[in-house]
């Protein structure tokens, strides 16, 4: 097409014609504030509180502070439990327990968790047995919990697998006429895997109860944000696909609960899956097998010290005198407890039984698995014979 | 009795399996106002309505792991993947998660999903539209691989899959969908687990599954002029495999050929033809052959013809079954080669 002389003069500001009452914004209600939503100063100081995210009860904050030491007692025992060779491997999410305990907090014993193998904080915090949510690392078998008693499935290692479990979960819920939201975790590395993309588009697509709580903890293992995405943020991915989003300051809890909160209300209203990015850092290594030096700054690390989640509730609740050294010393008491309790029962040699192994590939074994049972039955009968003949 | 269609009776199935059991629910890509590009659920959404039968964004690894969340839930997702190489997306979906969640959870969670897989080639269609994929599924523990060659069998099999309380891999071989028979719905056949003899013979066993079991069938009719009685066994189930009625034929028998149309090497051909010589080695007049497509990408349209099982390549590898007890001088021939 050539420009005509028409077309020119239709630019010229002198023959504009009156302007035509601007058509809504089809991004309205879908892009996420350009700042991350912050309640708490990083010392702890409230901000002026806000009409969008009103703060959550003091009580639930309270809480919230209660697991967050526990969580971090617990976090801190796990890494340890790896030194003493307890564990095969841990990730840590210290520095992210805002997160962590924000998003259990934030939805119903009925309503459904998708985690990653990061959340093991979450999950004790959700109140499942810390030895069951370790048993993944432990190695005596994969997932230690039973799924369906907790609504929680199993930790995954997939990268954004669970995106579109999480989906379809909510949808079949709500098909069956329930009001159950599914909560689905994922780091800023995931965001990159196909599965982030069609889980967060099929749920939109059926309009399924789903909040997408991206932990953006700054490191893919070792790759950087800027390795990721081009995005001015990945709450900005949701928009693409229809989807509500917002960002929020992962190192302030009670913005966290907040912007979770009305996250849920919005999934569980009807309205469709609500995608929520906390920027957050994660204080540790990728596992205690990686070396972070490799590939950050350690004034980098030092710099998220000062922005503790722990330290930064503990300074509000306080200031609120919902918190006091008496209360502080007892919940850092229990904490200590959970630890002790954990290393005790983490410290028994776990039975495994090889013949187990078995058991649950089908409903019913096929006839070659039967075949293969019988086998190693008779390995083992064989080596405890010959035990017994030393 | 009534002559219908392959198609028609997966359809039959579909459908009845919805009217029996209202957590079934299928979806995929172009499953439901078009009825699937095979048209294999034509007709479901309009009598099932739009939320018993429905469409999805364009996605394999989407549809599959819905259908996981789905049957968290407690629903019966049978999910179509529209041609065999399209579900490779969905790949991690299902070696990672619908076979191992029952596993990883210590039989605490159970994914009984369907994934239909229209497969294999024979129909001229161009690439990426014909690869026999059943190997990659069959090598997966958790899963089972069903693959139907007759019209009663396509209905059974596939009712069966979705009572399961396992994951099912469904493979349905295109190039049979509008082949027609006598059949009788509904029917069942033999269960999981049961290969079928599809002629009985005397002289040697062919086995086969899925696309290859008309071509052996043709062979064995075939064979006749050589004066060679031919038995055709039907594998029908890959996993769980039939060992003990592949293994009382080959005995009978002596001699032993495994047709597939999938590339040979790895393939499920190899596995049962590794299991027959373990288990029938004494019976065995001549080693186990193979048939099977070569081992090349799968080719173009007008190619395939040379690539797919044919008559005269089961006869011929009949023929080199040692039946003057002499050893094969193509046998030694290759031996010196090699």
């Amino acid at each position: 097409m050539t420009t005509t002389p028409q077309a020119v003069r239709r630019a010229s500001p002198r023959t504009r014609r009156p302007a035509t009452p601007a058509a809504p914004d089809p991004t309205a209600g879908l892009l996420p504030r350009t700042e991350p939503v912050r309640l708490l100063n990083p010392d702890g100081t409230p901000l002026p509180p806000r009409d969008d995210y009103p703060e959550p009860p003091v009580e639930a904050l309270r809480e919230m502070y209660r697991r967050m030491v526990v969580g971090r007692r617990f976090d801190a025992q796990a890494t340890a439990l790896t030194k003493q060779g307890r564990l095969a491997v841990y990730p840590s999410s210290r520095g992210q327990e805002a997160c962590q305990v924000g998003g259990v907090l934030a939805v119903r014993d009925t309503d459904w968790v998708f985690p990653t193998y990061r959340e093991s904080m979450a999950l004790t915090a959700r109140g499942i047995d810390p030895v069951e949510v370790l048993t993944l690392l432990r190695g005596d078998w994969h997932c230690g919990y039973d799924p369906t008693r907790v609504n929680t499935a199993p930790q995954c290692t997939p990268l954004a697998t669970q995106c579109v479990h999480a989906a379809g979960l909510a949808y079949g819920e709500s098909y069956q006429g329930r009001d159950t939201v599914a909560l689905a975790f994922i780091g800023d590395g995931a965001t990159s895997e196909g599965d982030f993309h069609e889980g967060v588009n099929f749920a939109a697509v059926f309009k399924a109860p789903v909040v997408y709580f991206v932990q953006n903890n700054k490191y893919a293992i070792s790759v950087p944000l800027s390795r990721q995405t081009a995005a001015p943020s990945l709450a900005y991915k949701g928009v693409g696909y229809g989807v509500p989003s917002e960002q929020v300051d992962g190192n302030d809890p009670v913005a966290v609960l907040a912007v979770l909160t009305r996250a849920v209300e919005h999934a569980r209203s009807g309205k469709g899956p609500f995608l929520v990015e906390a920027h957050t850092y994660r204080m540790e290594a990728h596992t205690n097998a990686d070396d972070a030096s490799r590939y950050r700054d350690p004034d980098e690390v030092e710099a998220w010290r000062d922005r503790d989640p722990v330290a930064r509730l503990e300074t509000y609740l306080r200031a609120r005198d919902v918190l006091d050294d008496a209360a502080v010393a007892a919940i850092a008491e229990e904490a200590e407890a959970y630890a002790a309790d954990l290393r005790e029962r983490m410290n028994a040699q776990p039975a495994v039984d090889p013949l187990s192994l078995f058991d649950h590939v089908y409903a019913e074994p096929t006839p070659q698995l039967v075949e293969q049972r019988e086998q190693v039955r008779a390995e083992l009968a064989a080596a405890r014979d010959e035990e017994g003949d030393a | 009795m009534a002559t219908m269609t392959m198609a028609k009776a997966l359809n039959a199935a579909l459908a009845d399996a919805m009217l029996d059991d209202e957590r079934v629910v299928v979806f995929g890509e172009d499953v439901g106002q078009l009825g699937g590009v095979f048209r294999i659920t034509d007709g479901l959404q309009a009598r099932f309505g739009d939320k018993r039968c429905f469409d999805t964004p364009l996605a394999e690894a989407g549809i599959v792991g819905f259908a996981v969340g789905l049957a968290m839930s407690g629903l019966r997702p049978v999910v179509e993947m529209q041609f065999d190489a399209f579900a490779y997306p969905a790949f991690e979906q299902i070696a990672s998660h619908v076979a191992k969640l029952r596993n990883r959870t210590r039989g605490a969670l159970s994914v009984p999903i369907v994934i239909r897989v229209p497969y294999a080639g024979g129909i001229g269609g161009v690439e990426h539209h014909c690869d026999s994929s059943e190997a990659y599924y069959a090598h997966t523990p958790g899963l089972k691989v069903v693959t139907p060659a007759t019209v009663e069998d396509a209905y059974s099999l596939l009712r069966e899959a979705i009572d399961d309380p396992d994951p099912v891999v469904f493979m349905e071989p295109k190039k049979l969908y509008f082949s027609s028979a006598e059949a009788e719905l509904p029917a069942r056949t033999a269960p999981f687990g049961r290969a079928v003899v599809r002629r009985a013979g005397t002289d040697a066993t062919l086995v086969a599954y899925g696309p290859a079991v008309p071509v052996a069938l043709e062979a064995a009719e075939a064979a006749r002029e050589e004066g060679w009685d031919l038995e055709v066994v039907d594998v029908r189930t890959i996993v769980p495999f039939d060992d003990a009625t592949v293994t009382a034929s080959v005995r009978k028998t002596g001699r032993c050929v495994v047709i597939q149309e999938a590339q040979g090497f790895a393939g499920v051909g190899a596995e049962i033809a590794a299991r027959v010589q373990e288990r029938c080695f004494h019976a065995l007049h001549a080693p186990v052959l193979r048939v099977s497509g070569l081992d090349i990408p799968y080719p173009a349209p007008m190619l395939e013809h040379t690539h797919l099982p044919s008559v005269d390549r089961v006869l011929d590898t009949v023929a080199r079954l040692q039946w003057d007890d002499q050893p094969d001088p193509r046998w030694l021939a290759q031996g010196s080669a090699a």
